[in-house]
């Protein structure tokens, strides 16, 4: 289920961040090889920026260690570490030109004057941005400040690259191609990146391995489509998109904790997770007779809501369910606020897995 | 404090030469409150009352101005001497403040210690201490006998009471404060994650406070300097008390006023009319280039 382990004290990061404020406890284990992506996915407040503040020596740690590429550098002050960071909102010197904020790591790395400012015209061009070398930030786009803070952080030739957010300044129109450079930009890194996100397709498009974080602790780390299929937190399933209970199974049947019984494919002894995406659901008006779905309840319908061509029903009852419907059978459907519906999922288009 | 002198400043023929030369773009459109609805009297009457107070007396120092024998007044030896010694000295002082006054006001902004509360009142402190109370600390601590004072004369040779670097002396202790709160104000106004984004490239703290915090904070620095500066230039009580009062050496224009008045008013209303167009040119200087951005 995990991605692949790295060598430990070997090259790479290996970290257990362990960080106290207050009532906040952060303690989040996290490993990987040069070459490796990895995106810090989480609510808000789940204490994923405060894992990057830790990793970049801007908030020091409590406990816990942080290697990289076999150096200790839990006491190690930020710029003596081999470490860039992209803010979110990029942090652009505003009195130096685009080619100063790049050279400024070199710079402070002891190069001199020429060598700085050739070595940053050198990264714009990567970029893309030549012609924008002399420009303050206050006159660049989103996209363009986003990359002149990419050139910047990669200057300084990082062996931690540290991306807060890296698209959520963006306009939705910028968001998309700037996801498409950066996926190739972080491709080309060679060393480890990590990046922190609440947008699961950030997530996904970017990184190879996400490590979910929810109230300071990793709840589920692994490869995109691992933790799509084997969510194990409401928060999970609600991003990718799946209904998903915890019950104790017994062979085909798992009993719902606090619910109804649901009838699986899956073999499974013992505490099991279960999950169906919510376009596995059906909708009737009247209890189907002829249907071969073994699970079948009664639901009154709590809230509609449209997505592209498809209507999404957020359903009560002795299960609560999301169900997915196209607008014509809505119609057909009556469906309304407090309509009653009767819910029934084909035991073939459900998941279950240990939990 | 801003109106009534800007609005003396604009009504007058006197420091407008000196503002000729002065008057910078404005960078935007001035955004000023007029009165919505109208005031009720009983706060009218006394606000224009208390507008009056401030501006009367400056008015009458142009209207009893010897406009006449103006010219002559000004290019007197003595008058050239004092306006230079207190340009030189007020300048100096401002210098000196910034050297030590700069890093102070980053350590009060961004440093966090123990009893540092206490340490931003001892900087205040001047700002509310009678000048004259000041010149005679100054004496206990740096005066031939005093504390410091003993030292620096023994092993350096160094007196400083009653030169023109006491009144340089003088004149920074009463004006620097002005300059720490102001630059800690704009220092705390600051983004400090720009520092951190300094640190994370490499920068060492005081090369981030150099490369970074400093050119951000520039506009808030020169505005604390300029106070720091205007606060200087009038500085009397300390100056007279630490300094004494030696035509050519430590005799600067506001003590030139006060000696003038008593032997010949219209030189000391004429010394007077430069210090004050030099206020103005000060705020209108101020108020243009970093009022409005800061």
């Amino acid at each position: 289920m995990r991605g692949k382990d790295p060598v430990r004290g070997g090259d790479g990061l290996d970290a257990r961040l362990v960080v106290e404020r207050g009532a906040f406890r952060l303690d989040v284990a996290l490993t990987a090889r040069p070459g490796d992506v990895v995106a810090l996915l989480g609510p808000n407040g789940a204490g994923k920026t405060t894992a990057l503040r830790a990793l970049a020596g801007l908030v020091p740690l409590t406990d816990g260690h942080l290697r990289l590429d076999a150096a200790e550098l839990d006491r190690t002050p930020p710029e003596d570490r081999p470490v860039g960071v992209v803010f979110q909102d990029y942090l652009l010197f505003p009195h130096l030109s685009a080619l100063d904020n790049v050279a400024f790591g070199p710079r402070c790395h002891g190069a001199s004057k020429t060598e700085a400012r050739a070595e940053a015209a050198g990264w714009l061009a990567r970029m893309d941005l030549a012609e924008y070398a002399a420009a303050k930030p206050r006159r660049l786009s989103g996209g363009q400040a986003q990359r002149v803070a990419l050139a910047r952080a990669l200057a300084t030739r990082p062996r931690l690259l540290l991306l807060d957010e890296p698209l959520a300044a963006l306009d939705a129109r910028t968001r998309l191609d700037v996801r498409a450079q950066l996926r190739r930009h972080l491709a080309d890194f060679e060393a480890v990146a990590v990046l922190v996100t609440h947008d699961p397709l950030d997530a996904m498009v970017l990184a190879d391995r996400l490590v979910v974080i929810e109230d300071g602790r990793v709840v589920q780390e692994g490869v995109p489509t691992d933790i799509a299929r084997h969510p194990r937190t409401d928060y999970i399933a609600h991003l990718v998109g799946l209904n998903l209970y915890r019950g104790r199974a017994r062979g085909h049947t798992v009993d719902l904790d606090g619910g109804p019984a649901i009838t699986t494919a899956d073999d499974l002894t013992g505490p099991v997770f279960v999950a169906f995406p919510p376009s596995a659901v059906t909708l009737h008006r009247d209890r189907p007779t002829g249907s071969s779905a073994r699970n079948l309840w009664r639901c009154a319908v709590a809230g509609l809501e449209t997505h592209a061509d498809r209507i999404r029903a957020e359903l009560s009852g002795e299960l609560p369910l999301a169900a997915d419907l196209t607008t014509t059978s809505a119609a057909e459907l009556d469906l309304h606020p407090g309509a009653t519906v009767w819910a029934a999922v084909k035991a073939t288009q459900t998941r279950a897995y240990p939990a | 404090m801003t109106r009534p002198s800007a609005a003396d400043g604009s009504g007058s023929g006197g420091p407008r030469d000196v503002l000729a030369g002065g008057p910078a773009p404005v960078r935007r459109p001035r955004n000023r409150t007029r009165v919505r609805g109208g005031a009720p009297l009983p706060l009218l009457v006394p606000a224009l009352l208390g507008l009056a107070f401030l501006v009367l007396p400056l008015l009458a120092l142009l209207l009893r101005a010897p406009w006449s024998s103006m010219p002559e007044l000004l290019t007197s030896a003595e008058v050239w001497q004092a306006l230079r010694l207190s340009l030189v000295c007020a300048t100096a002082a401002t210098a000196l403040s910034l050297v030590i006054g700069v890093p102070l006001a980053w350590l009060l902004a961004r440093v966090e210690f123990p009893g540092r509360g206490l340490v931003r009142a001892l900087v205040t402190l001047p700002l509310v201490l009678p000048p004259v109370v000041g010149g005679v600390a100054l004496l206990m601590a740096l005066g031939r006998n005093g504390v410091v004072g003993r030292w620096l004369d023994d092993w350096f040779g160094v007196t400083l009471p009653f030169t023109t670097a006491g009144v340089v002396v003088a004149e920074a202790f009463v004006a620097m404060p002005f300059l720490v709160i102001a630059v800690e104000g704009t220092l705390r106004a600051a983004d400090p994650r720009y520092e951190e984004a300094a640190a994370t490239l490499g920068a060492s703290r005081f090369t981030a406070f150099r490369r970074v915090t400093l050119p951000l904070v520039a506009p808030g620095i020169a505005a604390g300097a300029v106070l720091a500066w205007a606060r200087a230039l009038g500085e009397f009580g300390a100056t007279i008390t630490f300094a004494g009062n030696f035509p050519g050496r430590t005799q600067t224009m506001p003590l030139s006023v006060y000696l003038a008045l008593q032997s010949d008013p219209e030189a000391a209303i004429a010394l007077s009319l430069v210090l004050l167009a030099v206020s103005v040119a000060v705020l209108a200087g101020l108020r243009d280039r970093w009022m409005t951005s800061a």
